[in-house]
């Protein structure tokens, strides 16, 4: 099986939904001649021309807005936001337009389009170049959110998300984007709102998405080698649609949860997901679900503090400590 | 000074009591070591004494109702005082003024804070009083225990008591692996608790009736709820496996119409089969020590006497009254304790420590007509005997012939935890030879 970066799979994704369909382009600052801010469109301009990579002007009002008028007229566009930081600058094309307008036209029109970036911080870019609005935008009914935390299931999840009928918000991670994962050479799609397990375990259910999914993972490792706990490690892969069976069936079997994300805890998935599971799952918990985020700041500029900002595996391994 | 009467806890597994009859009515003076109430507990009918004198000023439960342990059933205050007030009368955390009417019992309870005997019986109400009611809303009654939910889930189904439980989670956390170890016999809790049932048993004598036109919803009595979580606790963690012999019973026949002949002219009581069986079981019980012991996790308690336990069917349930030393006990003595266990349990009037600590057990449904069954151990027992009726049967004789001989069928259900095939089997041949050779059993 090929191993290949997270970024090559994204790519992959948009090469292989570009030749599929010709309605398939893709819109943003520097896709196009420059290749991609973060080079996830590297060469594909070159290769599919004008007409499929569209740079644009730096204005994400302008150009959200233009993909969502596309949208509506038949296209499937990819809309490459630099920095999902910069999304707040377009809320109202994104909420208003693109999450509405499906209800508001009472079912006539849909909006296909993906609008794509980095989402997180640990980069020391500074406090308005780190947000991580998953939350806010799964908040908003008629908008879906992925977060993929592998190579595989960055390319999976974003082939979907082109050919949804809905608007996807795609959150990727600047620091997971030279990570190498075994990605089949063959064509695969991953369903939105499915979880995957990528660890199993019987003793408490580590839940995460993105990231926070890598580092639940090498918290699991020092669990099991130090602690003899075995911490099964559930990703989301799919905030919204939220596949909600998955963490009550592991929730279910190890008795235990903690939700980690590096998003801010107030509001946060994690608040949803314990919300969810006691209500729903009260009797089978044998303690207190735990939740881990980012601490309640913005985005710390200090590299060495901003580290410390972010969910770690020793700040996982002593929250299920506390638990377990 | 006014002292709050509460619903004691009568036994370890109480939790709640039903307050079945007022010995005593507002207004009554009561004297120290007089009846205040009878309390239904989930086994036994008990007298609730007072511990202080004074007047009772306030009744908060009803005849016949049922209350939790330590809730406030009324106010003693002393005579020509007013009723107290509402502030006063707030609960406090345990029931001070009054025990349970069988002591030995009582002092088995966890220790309490400073408990009421260990002071001088009657303390002088007028000095100690201020300082004592100053003390009591300070209590330690505010301390919830914390029980995971899951926990408190599966105690429910598997009848553990959680007030007796160590938690071993964070902050002392009551977890569900605490309640399955005290399911398993391994915690303290559990072992010490050795209740009534035993056998799944006919209530009652009586016919049974033409079934009500009508679905009749039955709330679950105490002892009902006891039986149903033990047997329960017993059948779904202890392996059990079971045996059975058939036991020429002529022999036994013939002795027990020789002594009663005897008896019946002595103006004695007449000895009943089970007696026999009783005796015969204290003795196997003796000669093979391993049917006489119990499971508790990390080791095997074998019983260095034989507290022989024996179902008695009442009219709400079955208790197990425990005949004590059987072992040193003869065959009249045995006989003369059951009848007197027996007649108190249908009564209720039996004592926790009557009912409790027994080491082996035997269930008999002979005397509806059962041939044979198999009972359910009584945890933290081993083996439970079952005993069948006696019937005439064809058999071939020792000679090859068919002849009208008496037979009874014995069943023996074993907790493969602690007796094997051959020790389960070699203790149904000691009951064997014993009950067909009755005489051996006499010496």
């Amino acid at each position: 099986m090929a191993v290949l970066t997270y970024r090559e799979a994204l790519k992959q994704a948009l090469a292989e939904e570009i030749e599929r369909d010709e309605n398939v382009v893709i819109l943003g600052e520097e896709v196009a001649q420059y290749n991609g801010a973060y080079k996830v469109t590297e060469g594909l301009w070159k290769k599919y021309g004008d007409d499929r990579l569209i740079d644009t002007p730096i204005s994400e009002a302008g150009f959200i807005g233009m993909g969502i008028g596309a949208a509506m007229l038949g296209l499937r566009p990819v809309l490459e936001l630099m920095f999902w930081s910069f999304a707040y600058v377009a809320y109202d094309q994104i909420v208003n337009n693109a999450g509405c307008i499906r209800y508001m036209s009472g079912g006539l029109i849909n909006l296909p389009i993906v609008i794509r970036g980095p989402a997180n911080a640990g980069t020391s870019v500074g406090a308005t170049h780190s947000h991580t609005p998953e939350n806010m935008l799964a908040n908003m009914p008629g908008l879906k959110v992925v977060c993929p935390a592998t190579a595989y299931d960055a390319k999976g999840l974003m082939k979907t998300a082109i050919r949804d009928n809905d608007p996807v918000m795609v959150m990727e991670n600047t620091l997971l984007y030279g990570e190498k994962w075994e990605v089949p050479e063959e064509e695969y799609l991953i369903p939105l709102g499915l979880a995957d397990v990528k660890r199993e375990g019987s003793d408490i259910t580590l839940i995460a998405h993105g990231r926070a999914v890598i580092t639940c993972l090498k918290a699991a490792d020092l669990l099991q080698a130090e602690h003899d706990i075995k911490a099964e490690v559930l990703d989301l892969r799919s905030i919204r649609p939220l596949d909600e069976a998955a963490i009550l069936d592991s929730v279910r079997k190890t008795h235990r949860a903690l939700a980690v994300e590096e998003n801010k805890p107030f509001c946060g998935i994690g608040a949803q997901i314990a919300s969810m599971i006691q209500e729903q799952a009260f009797d089978d918990l044998d303690a207190p679900i735990g939740r881990i985020s980012s601490i309640d700041a913005p985005a710390i500029y200090s590299p060495p503090v901003e580290k410390k900002q972010l969910p770690d595996a020793q700040r996982v391994i002593a929250k299920v400590l506390e638990i377990c | 000074m006014s002292i709050n009467i509460e619903m004691p806890k009568l036994s370890d597994t109480m939790t709640e009591g039903t307050l079945l009859k007022w010995r005593k009515k507002v207004g009554d003076s009561v004297e120290v070591g007089d009846i205040i109430a009878e309390v239904e507990t989930d086994k036994a009918t008990m007298e609730m004494e007072a511990f202080d004198e004074g007047v009772l000023s306030e009744i908060f439960v009803e005849e016949g109702q049922k209350v939790e342990v330590g809730r406030k059933l009324a106010i003693l205050t002393e005579p020509g005082e007013k009723k107290p007030t509402k502030t006063e009368a707030k609960p406090s955390g345990k029931a001070k003024t009054t025990e349970a009417a069988p002591q030995t019992e009582a002092k088995k309870e966890t220790p309490r804070p400073a408990p009421v005997e260990e002071k001088p019986p009657a303390p002088k109400p007028d000095e100690e009083g201020e300082e004592e009611k100053e003390e009591q809303p300070s209590g330690e009654a505010t301390e919830r225990a914390k029980v995971s939910p899951l926990a408190r889930k599966i105690a429910k189904e598997l009848g553990v008591d959680l007030s007796g439980l160590k938690g071993t989670g964070p902050g002392s956390r009551i977890v569900r692996d605490d309640v399955l170890a005290a399911a398993h016999g391994a915690s303290k809790a559990v072992k010490a608790r050795t209740e009534p049932v035993a056998a799944p048993k006919a209530a009652g004598g009586a016919p049974i009736t033409v079934p009500a036109a009508e679905d009749k919803q039955m709330p679950l009595s105490g002892m009902r709820k006891t039986i149903a979580a033990r047997l329960l606790e017993s059948k779904t963690t202890i392996p059990h496996f079971y045996l059975q012999a058939e036991i020429d019973a002529e022999p036994l026949a013939r002795l027990r119409k020789e002594i009663n002949a005897e008896a019946e002219s002595a103006g004695r009581p007449k000895i009943t089969v089970n007696d026999f069986i009783l005796k015969a079981t204290a003795v196997a019980a003796t000669r093979v020590p391993l049917a006489n012991a119990s499971f508790q996790g990390e080791s095997i308690l074998q019983h260095g006497r034989v507290q022989l336990a024996c179902a008695v069917a009442i009219e709400e349930g079955l208790v197990t009254p425990v005949i004590r030393d059987a072992d040193k006990k003869s065959l009249s003595e045995i006989s003369a304790a059951i009848k007197d266990l027996a007649t108190r349990a249908r009564s209720k009037k039996l004592k926790p420590e009557e009912y409790q600590g027994g080491t082996i057990t035997v269930s008999n449904l002979g005397g509806y007509g059962v041939e044979h069954f198999f009972a359910i151990i009584n945890p933290p027992q081993s083996v439970i005997v079952s005993v069948g009726a006696i019937v005439k049967k064809p058999v071939v004789n020792a000679t090859g012939q068919i002849v009208a001989g008496e037979r009874m069928m014995l069943g023996l259900s074993c907790d493969h935890r602690v007796v094997d095939g051959s020790v389960g089997a070699k203790f149904l041949a000691e009951l064997k030879k014993l009950l067909e050779n009755p005489p051996l059993m006499l010496i």
